[in-house]
């Protein structure tokens, strides 16, 4: 089933009047109501007068993290405060978090958008959906939501964790979709077996996953061991949240909603775009968003891009898996973290600097393990060990109150971290993905 | 009164205990007393040496994570109740003891045992007022 038949077939000129007229309004309207806005289109000669159909979008300035971070909280919005129905919060990088705000329309944007999605992905309104993505500041579950409540989904807002009570629900109400991390999904395998459950007689049949990247490879387990449909969608919370993107059945990559999403993918070093099936950075403006609308935000993601229609009938773009990143952002549990912030937190304790590393593991069927590895100088030494415990707990205790997700710290001898041709290596991402 | 004692960081892997006394070894450190305490993933080395100038310089260049901790080393009558009664006066005067480990070796007939206080220059004044016999780092060297 096509949620929105018109709008998801419609022929692509069309699509393209209908970006162009988008984009116009978009220009005035951010440059009325956004200072910033007002100031980046100013400093590049640009008037809103200027933007005449969807191709001009290349005339328009980029958007990046920094910016969102440097006018924290509502700088970059469009609306008062007082207009904004939800704001959302991701964790910062070093300082300020991510903060996300929705109109009451924005919120109906994003209902519409998910709804698409979960339909792409194969579920029917009158089916009952099982939510495992973490409601509250993390965009996940109440995004989830509201696609399934406009499509008139059965809801269980069950939320992340609880492992047992999860598979207990799934039995008692016997859901044909879930929607959670794909990780999550492998790591409930273990105790629907403990629980004597075998998972291919789960009543899960199609999965909405996403919130982190995982592979082809992932996507065979998981359908091998629910004995289910595995789709990916994609999103973000600057643009909306989950729902920019979804996976149809037929796993060809992901239909971008690209009549109120427009990307487009372009170099990282040059900002030019790439030509159409390369590998290219992800930019995303958002045409119709009201509380903050977004021009030509830079995703950071890497991915690559088809405009050839696919066999499903959806004629808007799709965009392969996630390739990569232009940063040093990493996905843990759904949750993004910057080498940074674990810098930040050390910086912080006795004001040293020491050299770290974090190493993130995916062991079958396990949730992603976090480690950070911490070089123990003089000035963090103590011959006593409840010292040096005290240490390791601290150190602990402040970067997952930074991230948000459990960690373990090991101390180690000075020099005995990785470093190539003098710089540190930081990261060290041993999951297959 | 007070010894210094040199404390390391080692990790827990093959070998590392095996390196570190090798370094004091070629540069003709001698160990004079010496324990471990260890957790699931590091250990502390903690060391009484002939040179801890030295020992201190060695680790320093090799990447050793070392410090000087003041100990105190006393001399405790070798016979039951010795310790205790060296214990008994700490416990008095409510001096803490984050640890302590014997010598190897002897000055006398008495036994050596040396002592970490949260605060080494009380405790070691307590025990000699009381008679304890308090070992500097003159009689180490000279062991």
């Amino acid at each position: 089933m096509i949620w929105n038949e018109k709008i998801e077939t419609m022929p692509l000129r069309e699509l393209k009047n209908l970006q162009s007229e988008r984009l116009v309004k978009l220009a005035h309207y951010v440059y009325e109501r956004c200072p910033v806005y007002r100031q980046k289109f100013d400093h590049l000669g640009i008037r809103p007068g200027d933007i005449k159909c969807i191709d001009d979008v290349v005339k328009l300035p980029f958007t990046t993290k920094m910016d969102m971070r440097d006018h924290y909280p509502f700088g970059l919005f469009s609306v008062p405060r007082t207009e904004l129905a939800e704001i959302h919060v991701s964790s910062g990088t070093t300082g300020n978090p991510t903060l996300v705000g929705y109109t009451k329309d924005d919120i109906k944007l994003w209902g519409e958008v998910m709804a698409r999605a979960l339909c792409c992905a194969g579920a029917m309104p009158d089916d009952t959906i099982q939510i495992a993505y973490g409601y509250g500041l993390f965009t996940g579950g109440l995004g989830a939501h509201y696609g399934a409540l406009e499509m008139g989904m059965t809801i269980i807002p069950t939320s992340s964790g609880q492992t047992k009570r999860q598979l207990k629900i799934m039995q008692d109400f016997q859901p044909r979709i879930l929607a959670c991390t794909p990780s999550y999904c492998l790591y409930m395998a273990d105790d629907a077996r403990e629980m004597g459950i075998d998972p291919r007689t789960a009543s899960w049949k199609v999965g909405v996953f996403g919130a982190e990247p995982w592979s082809e490879s992932m996507r065979g387990e998981i359908e091998q061991t629910w004995n289910m449909l595995a789709t990916d969608i994609y999103g973000l919370s600057e643009i909306i949240g989950p729902g920019v993107s979804q996976e149809c059945h037929h796993k060809v990559g992901l239909h971008l909603f690209s009549d109120v999403f427009y990307p487009e993918i372009i170099d990282p070093d040059t900002g030019k775009p790439v030509p159409e099936g390369q590998d290219g950075e992800l930019v995303i403006t958002t045409l119709t968003k009201q509380g903050i609308p977004l021009i030509r935000y830079r995703t950071r993601d890497i991915v690559s891009m088809t405009n050839q229609p696919c066999k499903c009938g959806r004629t808007s773009p799709r965009t392969s898996k996630i390739k990569g990143r232009t940063d040093d952002m990493i996905i843990v549990r759904g949750i993004n973290v910057f080498p940074s912030q674990i810098e930040h937190v050390l910086l912080g304790i006795e004001g040293t600097h020491p050299h770290y590393q974090l190493v993130i593991d995916r062991q079958a069927h396990k949730l992603d393990e976090v480690e950070i590895m911490v070089e123990v100088d003089e000035k963090l030494f103590s011959d006593e060990i409840k010292k040096m415990h005290a240490l390791e707990h601290k150190i602990k205790k402040e970067i997952e109150g930074v991230l948000s997700i459990g960690v373990t710290v090991k101390l180690v001898e000075p020099k005995t971290l990785a470093r190539s041709e003098g710089k540190a290596k930081r990261v060290i991402d041993k999951r297959a993905l | 009164m007070k010894l210094t004692q040199i404390s390391v960081f080692l990790e827990n892997r093959k070998g590392r205990l095996y390196e570190v006394c090798s370094m004091l070894g070629k540069a003709g450190i001698n160990i004079r007393a010496l324990t471990i305490a260890e957790t699931e993933s590091f250990g502390v080395l903690r060391l009484i040496v002939d040179k801890p100038d030295e020992a201190i310089k060695l680790f320093h260049a090799n990447n050793v994570t070392a410090n000087r901790t003041d100990v105190v080393a006393v001399e405790i009558d070798d016979k039951p109740s010795g310790l205790a009664d060296v214990l008994k006066i700490l416990s008095e005067h409510n001096v803490n003891v984050e640890y302590m480990y014997g010598f190897m070796e002897k000055c006398s007939d008495k036994a050596l045992m040396v002592f970490r206080f949260d605060e080494p220059e009380r405790g070691a004044k307590i025990l000699t007022a009381a008679g304890v016999n308090v070992v500097t780092r003159k009689n180490i060297q000279g062991l």
